[in-house]
Protein backbone atom coordinates (compact mmCIF):
# COMPACT_ATOMS: atom_id res chain seq x y z
CA UNK A 1 0.00 0.00 0.00
CA UNK A 2 1.31 3.36 -1.15
CA UNK A 3 1.96 6.34 1.39
CA UNK A 4 -0.64 8.01 -0.34
CA UNK A 5 -3.50 5.81 0.01
CA UNK A 6 -2.91 4.21 3.51
CA UNK A 7 -6.10 6.16 4.59
CA UNK A 8 -7.82 2.83 3.07
CA UNK A 9 -7.29 1.31 7.07
CA UNK A 10 -9.28 3.86 8.59
CA UNK A 11 -12.23 2.21 9.43
CA UNK A 12 -15.77 3.36 8.76
CA UNK A 13 -14.69 6.17 6.67
CA UNK A 14 -14.69 7.26 2.65
CA UNK A 15 -12.26 9.30 1.88
CA UNK A 16 -13.56 11.52 -1.08
CA UNK A 17 -10.46 10.92 -3.18
CA UNK A 18 -10.23 10.93 -6.67
CA UNK A 19 -11.96 7.16 -7.48
CA UNK A 20 -14.98 8.50 -5.59
CA UNK A 21 -15.57 11.52 -7.03
CA UNK A 22 -15.20 9.85 -10.61
CA UNK A 23 -18.04 6.58 -9.38
CA UNK A 24 -19.87 9.45 -7.62
CA UNK A 25 -20.14 12.71 -9.73
CA UNK A 26 -23.48 12.09 -10.98
CA UNK A 27 -25.03 11.13 -7.71
CA UNK A 28 -23.09 14.47 -6.13
CA UNK A 29 -24.35 16.51 -8.64
CA UNK A 30 -28.19 14.89 -8.05
CA UNK A 31 -27.77 15.79 -4.61
CA UNK A 32 -26.09 19.48 -5.44
CA UNK A 33 -29.85 20.20 -7.80
CA UNK A 34 -31.83 20.15 -3.95
CA UNK A 35 -30.30 23.28 -3.28
CA UNK A 36 -32.52 25.55 -5.09
CA UNK A 37 -36.51 25.48 -3.60
CA UNK A 38 -38.18 24.20 -7.47
CA UNK A 39 -35.56 21.67 -7.81
CA UNK A 40 -36.99 20.14 -4.48
CA UNK A 41 -40.58 20.61 -5.27
CA UNK A 42 -40.04 18.64 -8.68
CA UNK A 43 -38.02 15.90 -6.35
CA UNK A 44 -40.74 15.56 -4.38
CA UNK A 45 -43.56 15.22 -7.14
CA UNK A 46 -41.87 12.19 -8.47
CA UNK A 47 -38.62 11.06 -6.83
CA UNK A 48 -37.75 8.30 -9.76
CA UNK A 49 -38.62 10.24 -12.07
CA UNK A 50 -36.79 13.35 -10.97
CA UNK A 51 -33.14 11.06 -11.22
CA UNK A 52 -33.59 10.10 -14.59
CA UNK A 53 -32.22 13.76 -15.48
CA UNK A 54 -28.73 12.36 -13.56
CA UNK A 55 -26.98 9.68 -15.50
CA UNK A 56 -26.47 7.66 -12.58
CA UNK A 57 -26.00 4.10 -12.19
CA UNK A 58 -29.03 1.62 -10.83
CA UNK A 59 -27.14 1.30 -7.70
CA UNK A 60 -27.34 5.14 -6.80
CA UNK A 61 -30.16 5.25 -7.41
CA UNK A 62 -31.72 2.45 -5.64
CA UNK A 63 -29.55 4.24 -2.66
CA UNK A 64 -31.13 7.12 -3.25
CA UNK A 65 -34.61 6.30 -3.50
CA UNK A 66 -34.05 3.92 -0.15
CA UNK A 67 -31.88 6.79 1.84
CA UNK A 68 -29.23 4.24 2.51
CA UNK A 69 -26.91 6.79 3.57
CA UNK A 70 -23.56 4.80 4.06
CA UNK A 71 -23.95 2.95 0.93
CA UNK A 72 -24.25 6.59 -0.86
CA UNK A 73 -20.74 7.30 -0.05
CA UNK A 74 -19.97 4.07 -0.71
CA UNK A 75 -21.17 4.43 -4.49
CA UNK A 76 -19.41 7.81 -4.33
CA UNK A 77 -21.35 10.17 -2.60
CA UNK A 78 -19.86 13.04 -0.62
CA UNK A 79 -21.36 13.53 2.88
CA UNK A 80 -21.85 17.27 1.87
CA UNK A 81 -23.53 16.48 -0.95
CA UNK A 82 -25.13 13.78 0.59
CA UNK A 83 -26.47 16.13 3.63
CA UNK A 84 -27.91 18.12 0.78
CA UNK A 85 -31.02 15.15 0.74
CA UNK A 86 -31.11 14.79 4.12
CA UNK A 87 -31.90 18.64 4.58
CA UNK A 88 -34.50 17.77 2.05
CA UNK A 89 -35.99 15.19 4.26
CA UNK A 90 -35.93 17.45 7.11
CA UNK A 91 -33.20 15.53 8.74
CA UNK A 92 -30.02 17.37 10.38
CA UNK A 93 -26.99 16.84 10.47
CA UNK A 94 -27.11 14.86 13.46
CA UNK A 95 -29.41 12.59 12.88
CA UNK A 96 -28.16 12.20 9.94
CA UNK A 97 -24.60 10.92 11.45
CA UNK A 98 -26.81 9.06 13.80
CA UNK A 99 -28.35 7.22 11.26
CA UNK A 100 -24.89 6.50 9.32
CA UNK A 101 -23.56 5.19 12.62
CA UNK A 102 -26.79 2.86 12.89
CA UNK A 103 -27.40 4.03 16.26
CA UNK A 104 -30.47 5.86 17.68
CA UNK A 105 -30.78 9.69 17.26
CA UNK A 106 -30.98 10.23 21.25
CA UNK A 107 -27.98 7.31 21.82
CA UNK A 108 -26.32 9.28 19.27
CA UNK A 109 -26.86 12.77 21.23
CA UNK A 110 -25.81 11.28 24.36
CA UNK A 111 -22.23 10.14 23.26
CA UNK A 112 -21.57 13.60 21.20
CA UNK A 113 -22.55 15.46 24.90
CA UNK A 114 -20.35 12.58 26.86
CA UNK A 115 -17.39 13.89 24.39
CA UNK A 116 -17.95 12.07 21.21
CA UNK A 117 -16.41 8.81 19.87
CA UNK A 118 -13.32 8.31 21.07
CA UNK A 119 -10.52 7.32 18.88
CA UNK A 120 -9.13 4.40 20.85
CA UNK A 121 -10.18 1.48 19.33
CA UNK A 122 -11.12 3.62 15.97
CA UNK A 123 -7.95 4.19 14.62
CA UNK A 124 -7.29 0.93 12.42
CA UNK A 125 -9.51 -1.33 10.63
CA UNK A 126 -7.45 -3.83 12.58
CA UNK A 127 -8.97 -2.81 16.35
CA UNK A 128 -11.67 -3.72 18.26
CA UNK A 129 -15.23 -4.18 17.08
CA UNK A 130 -13.98 -3.48 13.47
CA UNK A 131 -11.51 -6.16 13.13
CA UNK A 132 -13.96 -9.50 12.16
CA UNK B 1 1.39 50.73 4.87
CA UNK B 2 -1.43 47.55 5.24
CA UNK B 3 -0.32 45.07 8.33
CA UNK B 4 -1.90 41.68 9.93
CA UNK B 5 -2.35 42.71 13.67
CA UNK B 6 -3.94 39.44 15.28
CA UNK B 7 -5.69 36.21 13.90
CA UNK B 8 -8.44 34.36 14.89
CA UNK B 9 -9.14 30.32 14.44
CA UNK B 10 -12.39 29.02 14.89
CA UNK B 11 -14.66 26.19 14.35
CA UNK B 12 -17.45 26.80 11.71
CA UNK B 13 -20.24 24.41 12.66
CA UNK B 14 -23.34 25.35 10.49
CA UNK B 15 -25.22 24.65 13.75
CA UNK B 16 -23.93 27.32 15.28
CA UNK B 17 -25.23 29.62 12.93
CA UNK B 18 -28.66 28.17 13.73
CA UNK B 19 -28.74 27.78 17.49
CA UNK B 20 -27.43 32.11 16.62
CA UNK B 21 -30.04 33.00 14.15
CA UNK B 22 -33.20 30.95 16.11
CA UNK B 23 -32.24 32.87 19.57
CA UNK B 24 -30.85 29.53 21.30
CA UNK B 25 -27.37 30.56 22.78
CA UNK B 26 -28.68 30.61 26.37
CA UNK B 27 -29.86 27.05 26.50
CA UNK B 28 -28.09 24.35 28.93
CA UNK B 29 -26.55 22.84 25.55
CA UNK B 30 -25.51 25.75 23.84
CA UNK B 31 -24.51 28.41 26.67
CA UNK B 32 -21.02 27.02 27.66
CA UNK B 33 -20.25 26.91 23.94
CA UNK B 34 -21.37 30.76 23.47
CA UNK B 35 -19.62 31.86 26.49
CA UNK B 36 -15.85 31.33 25.11
CA UNK B 37 -16.66 33.40 22.58
CA UNK B 38 -18.04 36.74 24.87
CA UNK B 39 -14.44 37.89 25.25
CA UNK B 40 -14.22 37.54 21.78
CA UNK B 41 -16.55 39.94 21.07
CA UNK B 42 -15.08 41.95 23.12
CA UNK B 43 -11.43 42.14 21.86
CA UNK B 44 -12.41 42.36 18.03
CA UNK B 45 -14.77 45.49 19.21
CA UNK B 46 -11.84 46.80 20.56
CA UNK B 47 -9.69 46.09 17.87
CA UNK B 48 -11.51 47.79 15.17
CA UNK B 49 -10.21 45.63 12.06
CA UNK B 50 -10.63 47.66 8.42
CA UNK B 51 -10.58 44.32 6.95
CA UNK B 52 -11.37 40.33 7.78
CA UNK B 53 -9.56 38.00 5.36
CA UNK B 54 -11.45 34.68 5.91
CA UNK B 55 -10.09 31.71 5.40
CA UNK B 56 -12.70 29.10 4.95
CA UNK B 57 -14.45 26.46 2.88
CA UNK B 58 -17.21 25.97 0.85
CA UNK B 59 -19.12 22.74 1.49
CA UNK B 60 -20.95 22.06 -1.93
CA UNK B 61 -22.25 26.33 -1.99
CA UNK B 62 -20.45 28.18 -4.60
CA UNK B 63 -18.65 25.27 -5.97
CA UNK B 64 -19.70 22.12 -6.76
CA UNK B 65 -18.03 19.38 -8.61
CA UNK B 66 -17.84 21.02 -11.61
CA UNK B 67 -15.05 23.16 -10.59
CA UNK B 68 -12.90 22.62 -7.84
CA UNK B 69 -10.22 25.13 -6.87
CA UNK B 70 -7.43 24.61 -4.95
CA UNK B 71 -7.74 28.20 -3.45
CA UNK B 72 -10.14 30.54 -4.47
CA UNK B 73 -9.87 34.42 -3.64
CA UNK B 74 -13.21 36.74 -3.62
CA UNK B 75 -12.00 39.37 -5.38
CA UNK B 76 -16.05 40.68 -5.42
CA UNK B 77 -17.03 44.07 -3.73
CA UNK B 78 -20.13 41.75 -2.62
CA UNK B 79 -20.61 38.23 -1.42
CA UNK B 80 -24.27 37.01 -1.36
CA UNK B 81 -25.36 34.75 1.80
CA UNK B 82 -26.10 31.72 0.13
CA UNK B 83 -29.23 29.19 0.76
CA UNK B 84 -27.56 25.93 1.69
CA UNK B 85 -30.87 24.16 1.31
CA UNK B 86 -32.49 24.70 4.19
CA UNK B 87 -32.87 28.80 3.33
CA UNK B 88 -30.40 31.35 3.57
CA UNK B 89 -28.81 32.91 6.75
CA UNK B 90 -30.52 35.75 7.97
CA UNK B 91 -27.24 37.71 8.35
CA UNK B 92 -26.18 40.42 6.56
CA UNK B 93 -24.46 40.89 2.75
CA UNK B 94 -21.26 40.29 3.10
CA UNK B 95 -19.13 43.33 1.77
CA UNK B 96 -15.42 42.26 -0.37
CA UNK B 97 -12.48 44.81 -0.60
CA UNK B 98 -11.68 44.35 -4.05
CA UNK B 99 -9.15 46.73 -4.19
CA UNK B 100 -6.66 44.58 -1.31
CA UNK B 101 -8.31 42.06 -2.48
CA UNK B 102 -6.90 42.02 -6.44
CA UNK B 103 -3.78 43.43 -5.17
CA UNK B 104 -3.30 40.36 -2.80
CA UNK B 105 -4.24 38.05 -5.71
CA UNK B 106 -1.75 39.93 -8.03
CA UNK B 107 1.19 39.85 -5.40
CA UNK B 108 0.39 36.00 -4.39
CA UNK B 109 0.30 34.79 -7.68
CA UNK B 110 3.63 36.69 -8.73
CA UNK B 111 4.78 34.80 -5.48
CA UNK B 112 4.12 31.52 -7.28
CA UNK B 113 0.76 30.91 -5.43
CA UNK B 114 -1.57 30.08 -8.65
CA UNK B 115 -4.85 30.98 -6.66
CA UNK B 116 -8.01 31.40 -8.62
CA UNK B 117 -9.75 34.83 -8.60
CA UNK B 118 -13.40 34.70 -8.41
CA UNK B 119 -15.80 37.59 -8.96
CA UNK B 120 -18.84 36.19 -8.28
CA UNK B 121 -19.71 33.95 -5.27
CA UNK B 122 -22.09 33.32 -2.77
CA UNK B 123 -20.61 32.57 0.71
CA UNK B 124 -21.88 29.43 2.80
CA UNK B 125 -22.03 28.69 6.73
CA UNK B 126 -18.19 28.16 6.62
CA UNK B 127 -17.59 32.14 6.32
CA UNK B 128 -20.98 33.81 8.03
CA UNK B 129 -20.56 31.42 11.04
CA UNK B 130 -17.24 32.47 11.83
CA UNK B 131 -18.62 36.49 11.32
CA UNK B 132 -21.80 35.67 14.10
CA UNK B 133 -19.30 34.71 16.62
CA UNK B 134 -17.24 37.34 16.46
CA UNK B 135 -19.20 40.40 15.77
CA UNK B 136 -22.63 39.09 17.02
CA UNK B 137 -26.12 40.22 15.29
CA UNK B 138 -25.17 43.70 13.63
CA UNK B 139 -27.49 44.82 11.49
CA UNK B 140 -24.47 45.36 8.93
CA UNK B 141 -20.71 43.52 9.63
CA UNK B 142 -18.32 46.15 10.80
CA UNK B 143 -16.00 45.19 8.32
CA UNK B 144 -14.68 44.40 4.66
CA UNK B 145 -14.39 40.64 4.30
CA UNK B 146 -12.03 39.02 1.92
CA UNK B 147 -13.03 35.27 1.65
CA UNK B 148 -10.18 33.19 0.79
CA UNK B 149 -11.76 29.34 0.28
CA UNK B 150 -9.85 26.46 0.50
CA UNK B 151 -10.99 22.86 -1.19
CA UNK B 152 -10.72 20.72 1.57
CA UNK B 153 -13.83 18.38 0.49
CA UNK B 154 -12.11 16.71 -2.44
CA UNK B 155 -8.83 14.52 -1.32
CA UNK B 156 -6.33 16.00 -1.11
CA UNK B 157 -6.68 19.35 -0.17
CA UNK B 158 -3.62 21.50 -0.15
CA UNK B 159 -0.78 20.53 2.40
CA UNK B 160 -0.37 22.08 5.63
CA UNK B 161 3.19 23.27 4.73
CA UNK B 162 1.48 24.84 1.23
CA UNK B 163 -1.34 26.36 3.53
CA UNK B 164 0.88 27.78 6.16
CA UNK B 165 3.51 29.29 3.54
CA UNK B 166 0.73 30.46 1.38
CA UNK B 167 0.15 32.53 4.78
CA UNK B 168 2.99 33.87 4.45
CA UNK B 169 2.89 35.03 0.75
CA UNK B 170 -0.47 36.88 1.89
CA UNK B 171 1.11 38.61 4.89
CA UNK B 172 3.68 40.35 2.39
CA UNK B 173 1.22 41.01 -0.23
CA UNK B 174 -0.93 43.10 2.72
CA UNK B 175 2.15 44.78 3.79
CA UNK B 176 3.08 46.18 0.40
CA UNK B 177 -0.78 47.55 0.06
CA UNK B 178 -0.34 51.18 -0.21
CA UNK B 179 -3.57 52.19 2.29
CA UNK B 180 -2.98 51.68 5.63
CA UNK B 181 -4.91 49.10 7.19
CA UNK B 182 -5.11 47.26 10.17
CA UNK B 183 -5.71 43.72 9.23
CA UNK B 184 -7.23 40.68 10.99
CA UNK B 185 -6.86 36.92 9.29
CA UNK B 186 -9.80 34.37 10.52
CA UNK B 187 -8.65 30.28 10.07
CA UNK B 188 -11.72 28.65 10.19
CA UNK B 189 -13.05 24.74 10.89
CA UNK B 190 -12.33 22.09 12.54
CA UNK B 191 -11.49 20.77 15.13
CA UNK B 192 -12.01 17.11 15.44
CA UNK B 193 -15.11 15.63 13.99
CA UNK B 194 -15.72 13.01 11.16
CA UNK B 195 -19.61 13.67 10.17
CA UNK B 196 -19.96 10.80 7.64
CA UNK B 197 -20.66 7.07 7.85
CA UNK B 198 -19.94 4.05 10.88
CA UNK B 199 -17.06 6.37 12.62
CA UNK B 200 -19.81 9.42 12.77
CA UNK B 201 -18.95 11.47 15.86
CA UNK B 202 -14.84 11.06 16.34
CA UNK B 203 -13.66 13.74 18.71
CA UNK B 204 -10.16 13.15 20.10
CA UNK B 205 -9.39 15.74 22.40
CA UNK B 206 -5.53 14.84 23.10
CA UNK B 207 -4.83 15.84 19.05
CA UNK B 208 -6.96 19.22 19.52
CA UNK B 209 -4.85 19.84 22.22
CA UNK B 210 -1.69 19.38 20.97
CA UNK B 211 -2.58 21.18 17.53
CA UNK B 212 -3.58 24.35 19.18
CA UNK B 213 -0.67 24.28 21.48
CA UNK B 214 1.38 23.60 18.31
CA UNK B 215 -0.34 26.12 16.12
CA UNK B 216 0.36 28.77 18.94
CA UNK B 217 4.15 27.97 19.64
CA UNK B 218 5.83 25.51 17.11
CA UNK B 219 3.95 26.01 13.82
CA UNK B 220 6.03 24.42 11.92
CA UNK B 221 5.38 20.93 13.50
CA UNK B 222 1.60 21.73 12.79
CA UNK B 223 2.54 22.24 9.38
CA UNK B 224 4.53 18.93 8.92
CA UNK B 225 1.14 16.62 9.92
CA UNK B 226 0.55 14.72 7.18
CA UNK B 227 -2.98 14.35 5.32
CA UNK B 228 -3.50 10.72 6.92
CA UNK B 229 -3.09 11.79 10.54
CA UNK B 230 -5.65 14.33 10.25
CA UNK B 231 -8.09 11.87 8.96
CA UNK B 232 -6.77 9.19 10.86
CA UNK B 233 -6.88 11.40 14.49
CA UNK B 234 -8.52 14.25 14.17
CA UNK B 235 -11.72 12.44 11.57
CA UNK B 236 -12.24 12.51 7.85
CA UNK B 237 -13.82 16.15 8.39
CA UNK B 238 -11.15 17.43 10.99
CA UNK B 239 -8.59 18.00 7.84
CA UNK B 240 -10.35 21.63 7.84
CA UNK B 241 -7.74 22.25 10.57
CA UNK B 242 -5.48 22.82 7.30
CA UNK B 243 -6.73 26.16 6.72
CA UNK B 244 -5.77 27.53 10.22
CA UNK B 245 -2.23 27.13 8.92
CA UNK B 246 -2.72 30.03 6.70
CA UNK B 247 -3.76 32.50 9.17
CA UNK B 248 -0.86 30.91 11.42
CA UNK B 249 1.52 31.73 8.36
CA UNK B 250 0.47 35.21 8.16
CA UNK B 251 1.36 36.04 11.68
CA UNK B 252 4.58 36.49 13.43
CA UNK B 253 6.98 33.70 13.98
CA UNK B 254 6.22 34.84 17.82
CA UNK B 255 2.40 35.28 18.51
CA UNK B 256 0.60 36.27 21.57
CA UNK B 257 -2.60 34.18 22.67
CA UNK B 258 -4.76 35.84 23.95
CA UNK B 259 -7.39 33.49 24.44
CA UNK B 260 -8.41 29.32 24.09
CA UNK B 261 -11.81 28.19 23.92
CA UNK B 262 -12.64 24.75 23.72
CA UNK B 263 -15.55 23.37 23.59
CA UNK B 264 -17.41 19.43 22.85
CA UNK B 265 -19.58 19.00 20.82
CA UNK B 266 -21.30 21.77 18.84
CA UNK B 267 -23.69 19.08 16.95
CA UNK B 268 -21.00 16.56 15.63
CA UNK B 269 -18.00 18.77 16.53
CA UNK B 270 -15.49 19.84 18.77
CA UNK B 271 -15.15 23.28 18.70
CA UNK B 272 -11.78 25.67 19.24
CA UNK B 273 -11.16 29.16 19.23
CA UNK B 274 -7.97 31.25 19.70
CA UNK B 275 -7.09 34.60 19.53
CA UNK B 276 -3.74 35.33 18.27
CA UNK B 277 -1.61 38.91 17.91
CA UNK B 278 1.32 39.85 16.89
CA UNK B 279 3.70 40.99 19.55
CA UNK B 280 3.89 45.07 19.21
CA UNK B 281 1.24 45.59 17.29
CA UNK B 282 -1.58 46.72 19.55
Amino acid sequence: MSENDDYHDIPGTYVFDAEHSRKGYHLNMFCMSLRHADNREAFRANEAGYLENFPMTPGQREAVLGRCWNEMLRLGGNIYYTAKLAANDGITFQDLAAAMTGMSRDEYRQMMVDGGRPIEGNRSKSEGKWNG
Amino acid sequence: MAEIVAGVATSHVPAIGVAIDQGETDTPYWRPLFQGFEASKRWIAALEPDVAIIVYNDHATAFSLEVIPTFALGCASEFPVADEGWGARPVPLVHGHPELAWHMAQSVIQDEFDLTIVNRMEVDHGLTVPLSLLFGQPAAWPCPVIPLCVNVVQYPPPSGKRCFDLGKAIRKAVESFHESLRVVIFGTGGMSHQLQAERAGLINREFDTRFLDDLVHDPWAAARIPHVEYLREAGSEGIELVMWLVMRGALDDEVIEVHRHYHVPASNTAVGHLLLENKGKR
